[in-house]
């Protein structure tokens, strides 16, 4: 008895001691960034231009780039990728075509980031002359995140209990019908969790942006879709790697920022999705 | 009184298996008819044929005539969103949507577009008249469904269907989640709906059906062994396999 119960505490401090282990890395992170970063925060850091080759003054346009990509990218991948999960999920028959389709999206959520970049520069860039510019990078963002939003969408839809379906056939409504008003609605706040997961992941990645929008330094403020942005990540790797003398806190303040806006753009999401699990 | 719903020479697979062999019965209109019969005897399946949910299942094989209203079904001709309008559904269990009681009622009318918005309200508050419900239900509109208790959910399942107007109602079982006040309760429902309603109730328990059925068929391993009016079935079945069953034998 007093050995099961001393197995019971090893086990139960072998998971706590790994669940301390994911943790710490994250607080540490945020830490890390919050102290040597913290200093650099101001209105001028936040809404003004970069001054003196971009050691000093604000990195307005960096945040306003990321920002700008992040809602592109997500009303672009968003539609298609709900789209397509409920063709998977609710139309498409068990066939060769469609267990290719499957093996795609896998395999889609596999590929290192830097080859989507090259892929857009490729297509977007190059082949459909949208040019270096926010069309072209939020696109090839899009694309990356299309596997984890049809992935999470069609889990969301599987959630939804059969017995819906049944019903509403039963009360003679069509399959689209049903989908509309008895599946979509019940998991939406499923898609929206894939749609939040989204948004870190577009606000963080530079490599898909490196070839088809970011630039180094504009001295002025994107008009059009055409344009290209500064965007965060990618200026902070700029300022640590290529510009000799950036104060530590400048750059610190830069993750900071990022690391705040995915915060504030997940709260905003979540706050949408529990409006629509409180309606249902 | 006429036949509603005349089935002839039914045959149903799911896959290899033979679960409906060359069933056929008339069942009359405005009556209700009861099936009984041990489980996985092809009962609940023979209902949903009545309005072809068996369609949603993959490697399902139909053949012979089902005619409602002397309409064959299962003709190219016919879809399958109309007759379940016509032909609605009452499950096992009470299966509401988790929406508010006025929008459970209203979905029906809304995917038939039966109704313009300010003709709703009327709809919801016949429907729930017809099923005994408005009383208890009437200032409780906007709230879940899902909070009602399991009686006044079996209801409300009922009650969407008279919003769409359905002719015929299929009953699943439509007791077996219910304790026994509310089970008589519902038939006593059922046999007030008789009157604009022809009924076709699956159920196990034998009582129900001698109850509240005006004719019953027992159906044995695919078969439909014996079908004709309640009292004969119950007081002098033809057949020694429907005597053992509803003498309790076996079942």
């Amino acid at each position: 008895m007093t050995n099961e119960g001393a197995r019971q505490r090893i086990g139960f401090g072998l998971l706590l001691a790994a669940t301390l282990l994911v943790v710490l890395p994250v607080l540490a992170i945020i830490v890390l960034i919050v102290t040597k970063g913290w200093s650099a925060l101001s209105l001028e850091f936040l809404f003004t231009m970069p001054r003196d080759g971009m050691r000093a003054g604000g990195i307005f346009p960096a945040i306003l780039g990321t920002f700008v990509l992040v809602l592109a990218s997500i009303s672009f991948a968003l539609p298609i990728g709900v789209m397509a999960a409920v063709y998977l999920s609710e139309y498409a028959k068990d066939n060769l075509l469609t267990r290719i389709i499957n093996l795609a999206i896998i395999n889609l959520a596999g590929v290192s980031s830097v080859v989507f970049g090259l892929f857009g520069l490729s297509l977007f860039v190059v082949f459909l002359r949208f040019g270096v510019s926010i069309l072209s990078g939020a696109l090839t963002l899009g694309i990356m995140t299309l596997p984890v939003i049809i992935t999470t969408t069609r889990e969301a839809l599987r959630a939804v209990p059969k017995s819906y379906r049944e019903v509403s056939f039963s009360l003679g409504a069509s399959r689209w019908q049903t989908i509309r008003h008895s599946v979509l609605p019940f998991a939406t706040p499923g898609i929206l969790t894939g749609a939040i997961l989204s948004i870190g992941r577009v606000a963080g990645e530079t490599a898909p942006i490196l070839f088809t929008v970011a630039a180094f330094y504009l001295p002025k403020l994107p008009h059009s879709l055409g344009d290209q942005v500064m965007a965060l990540p990618y200026h902070l790797y700029i300022a640590t790697t290529q510009i000799p003398g950036v104060p530590e806190n400048y750059r610190y303040g830069t993750a900071l920022v990022l690391v705040g806006l995915v915060l504030i753009m997940n709260i905003a999401a979540t706050r949408i999705r529990s409006r629509f699990r409180r309606k249902r | 009184m006429s036949a509603k719903i005349k089935v002839e020479r039914l045959n149903l697979w799911y896959g290899a298996f033979h679960a409906l062999i060359d069933v056929g019965l008339s069942v009359r209109e405005k009556a209700i008819t009861s099936l009984i019969g041990p489980s996985g005897c092809g009962k609940s399946t023979l209902l949903r044929c009545l309005n072809r949910m068996n369609d949603l299942i993959d490697d399902v094989r139909i053949e012979g005539s089902v005619r409602i209203d002397g309409q064959d079904i299962y003709a190219g001709t016919s879809a399958p969103t109309a007759l379940r309008k016509k032909v609605g559904m009452v499950f096992q269990r009470p299966n509401p949507f988790p929406l508010s009681v006025y929008e459970n009622i209203a979905f029906g009318p809304k995917v038939h577009h039966l109704a313009k918005a300010d003709e709703m309200d009327d709809i919801v508050e016949d429907s729930l008249k017809a099923v005994h419900l408005w009383d208890e239900l009437k200032d409780r509109l906007d709230e879940n469904a899902l909070a009602l208790s399991l009686e006044q959910k079996q209801r409300l399942c009922i009650a969407r269907l008279a919003a769409v107007r359905s002719e015929v109602l299929l009953m699943d079982e439509p007791c077996s989640a219910l304790d026994p006040l509310a089970t008589l309760r519902i038939e006593e429902l059922m046999r007030y709906l008789r009157s604009d309603y022809t009924i076709l109730i699956v159920t196990h328990n034998m009582q129900q059906a001698a109850r509240v059925s005006d004719d019953t068929g027992f159906m044995l391993l695919g078969e439909l062994i014996e079908f004709g009016r309640t009292t004969d079935i119950f007081t002098r079945p033809q057949d020694k396999r429907t005597e053992d069953y509803i003498t309790g034998r076996f079942g």
